[in-house]
């Protein structure tokens, strides 16, 4: 498993005061305009192999900020570094995973994964062979004449997960993959998610609402404050191995590093609704 | 007006027999495909037998399914008998003026005669070719038209209120319009019908591309596709589904609207056909052709509903 240094030579991902203002119209039908700050100083780095969980109280700037990495949109102030260079748009050495799967309805589960495929030029021959190769990998083998709307949901996400790392990128960008999931299928994907982070050993940026989630899958776990969202601590979490198959979950380390994140959310939480008032009344 | 009394007991009747007709048909199809495959992994010693068992058990489920095939076909079919034995029946007893709405067996013999004096053939053939060219000549020109629109937004933005108002003006009051500027010939009658079918297939394309979900195009952003590899790849596809169900209704429209153009001086066609007979009092014949348009109509719609099917079968889940 790749180490927990956040010292390695050269980051794989770096954040330097990342700052991101949107362009807001003010009233309907109004032409006037304000500028609303989104991400204000954000400072994270990322090692290359590395799993970080992002959590943070709703409408901080989570996934402005996995936007901006993927290079969907530009920074308003701040750098982005991918491999020590600026990122400028989006590129098949990152790939995303959205938190509505986006899958392609009028294509097969193969052909949702070849879509990734030829979008980076692979040929048509080992396309399809490679797709079903992903598919094993997500445990979906059988499934790969079925359409979206044939699969369940974890079976969707399965299918995008196997789209995303098809194509071989280097940084896998996750939005709250498995929010719309039930327990029991969002810890079996979680679990796969892990054994394939394990084998591909690629860097993972993963964003949740769950600090379960958190703990269980990050080495870690970057807290964001309220708006604007900055990264107020990054928690390591050591839990020893993880292939252990006694439950993780309800060790003492599981429940102390969730204790730990909770306090820090708890605090932006009520801070963030405490903001959300007294805008209302102002 | 011949299908008068008939429309309110054919539109009542259809639509309870159609789901009737699906339920017995989807029951049996169910546990079938099952039985196979149960069978194939038990044994595996030669192929062709388990491809024999296969087969047999397909032959023995359509034999199953012909009771319920036929119990559907006479279902569907059992309020358009109905229709056609109160035609039969109301001039009889006296319901209906005899002149003005013949019993249909007489209706039927004038249409005999005139299929087989070629009368018929002669002018469903000019009416088919007019109707298809317009109908063909707008999908071709509004599907391009339509993407184009759709994808240049300042453009949609800017045609929008325009196109509102031509798609608000009924085709018909535009027809001396057009028979003003192009005559009476042909040119005039296929022009009313494309314009009439462009509409429908240029505003649906329009509002297809428009819609296309717009995690997709994020997606097809995030895997850092050309505009072009976009609209191929995510915009088209998306988009059939909508387009075709424009196309479908510009397809009864075109008919709707060339019988009409045909009404108003026209040397041959279905519409000239109902018309003449009117004219000369020739009502069985009238009927006869009024039942042929119907047929066609019906036919028409009929292959583009099949074709529209086939086209979305990933928008609805099939067989519901
Ligand atoms: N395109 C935009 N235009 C204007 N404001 C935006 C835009 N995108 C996001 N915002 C604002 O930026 C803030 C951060 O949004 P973002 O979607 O990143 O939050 P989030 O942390 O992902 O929230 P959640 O956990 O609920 O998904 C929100 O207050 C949102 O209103
Ligand atoms: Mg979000």
């Amino acid at each position: 498993m790749p180490g927990t240094t956040t010292q390695s030579p050269t980051p794989k991902i770096v954040f330097k005061d990342v700052r991101k203002e949107f362009t807001v119209k003010d009233r309907a039908g109004n032409r006037r305009t304000s500028r609303f700050t989104a991400l204000d100083g954000v400072d994270l780095e990322i090692a290359d192999g590395e799993f970080v969980v992002i959590v943070g109280p709703s409408g901080c700037g989570k996934s402005t900020l996995l936007d901006l990495l993927a290079g969907l949109d530009r920074p308003t102030g701040g750098r982005i570094l991918l491999d020590g260079r600026p990122v400028t748009g989006p590129g098949p050495d990152r790939s995303v995973v959205f938190q509505q799967y986006a899958l392609l309805p009028w294509r097969t589960a193969l052909g949702n994964v070849e879509f990734g495929l030829e979008a980076t030029g692979v040929p048509r021959r080992p396309r399809a062979a490679r797709a079903r190769e992903f598919l094993g990998l997500v445990g979906l083998s059988g499934f790969e004449d079925r359409h979206p709307h044939e699969l369940s949901g974890g079976m969707r996400q399965r299918v995008a997960i196997a789209r995303s790392l098809a194509y071989d990128p280097g940084v896998l960008l996750m939005d709250e993959p498995f929010a719309a999931l039930d327990a029991q299928t969002r810890e079996s994907l979680q679990d796969e998610l892990l054994r394939i982070w394990q084998r591909t050993g690629k860097t993972v940026v993963f964003i949740t609402h769950g600090i379960d989630e958190a703990v269980y899958l990050g080495q870690r776990v970057a807290v964001m404050t309220s708006r604007p969202g900055r990264v107020k601590q990054v928690v390591p979490v050591a839990l020893g191995s993880r292939t252990a198959t006694d439950d993780l979950r309800s060790s003492p380390e599981f429940a102390r590093h969730r204790h730990r994140i909770w306090s820090l959310l708890h605090d932006e939480v009520t801070r963030a609704q405490r903001l959300e008032k007294e805008e209302v009344s102002v | 007006m011949s299908p008068v009394p008939g429309t309110t007991t054919g539109s009542g009747t259809t639509a309870p027999d159609s789901a009737q007709a699906a339920a017995p048909l989807s029951a049996p199809a169910l546990p079938a495909p099952s039985a196979p495959t149960a069978s194939a992994p038990s044994e595996g010693p030669s192929s062709d037998a388990r491809r024999a068992l296969a087969t047999t058990e397909r032959i023995r489920r359509s034999v199953r399914r012909l009771p319920h095939l036929l119990l559907g076909g006479a279902t569907r079919s059992a309020a358009i008998v109905a229709l056609v034995l109160l035609w039969e029946a109301a001039p009889r007893l006296g319901l209906a003026d005899r002149t003005f709405l013949p019993p249909f067996s007489e209706v039927a013999a004038a249409w005999w005669d005139l299929a087989a004096d070629g009368q018929l053939a002669d002018n469903a053939r000019a009416s088919l070719v007019r109707s298809l060219s317009g109908f063909g000549l707008a999908v071709v020109c509004a599907v391009p038209l339509g993407l184009l629109i759709g994808w240049y937004r300042p453009v949609a933005d800017v045609l929008g209120p325009l196109l509102e108002v031509f798609r608000n003006t009924a085709a018909l009051a535009l027809l001396p319009v057009f028979v003003l500027l192009l005559g009476i010939g042909e040119t005039s009658k296929i022009s009313i019908v494309v314009y009439a079918c462009t509409w429908p297939v240029l505003l649906n394309t329009i509002s297809a591309v428009r819609t296309v979900d717009p995690t997709l195009l994020k997606l097809a952003k995030s895997m850092d596709l050309s505009a072009a590899r976009v609209f191929q790849k995510v915009i088209l596809p998306s988009s059939v589904p909508m387009i075709f169900t424009g196309i479908r209704l510009a397809g009864a429209v075109s008919i709707l609207v060339l019988v009409a153009a045909e009404m108003i001086g026209a040397k041959a066609g279905l519409g000239y056909l109902i018309n003449a007979s009117q004219y000369n009092f020739a009502i069985p014949q009238m009927y006869a052709g009024i039942v042929t348009i119907s047929a066609i109509g019906v036919a028409f719609n009929q292959l583009l509903v099949a074709l529209e099917k086939r086209l979305s079968s990933w928008r609805v889940p099939a067989g519901g």
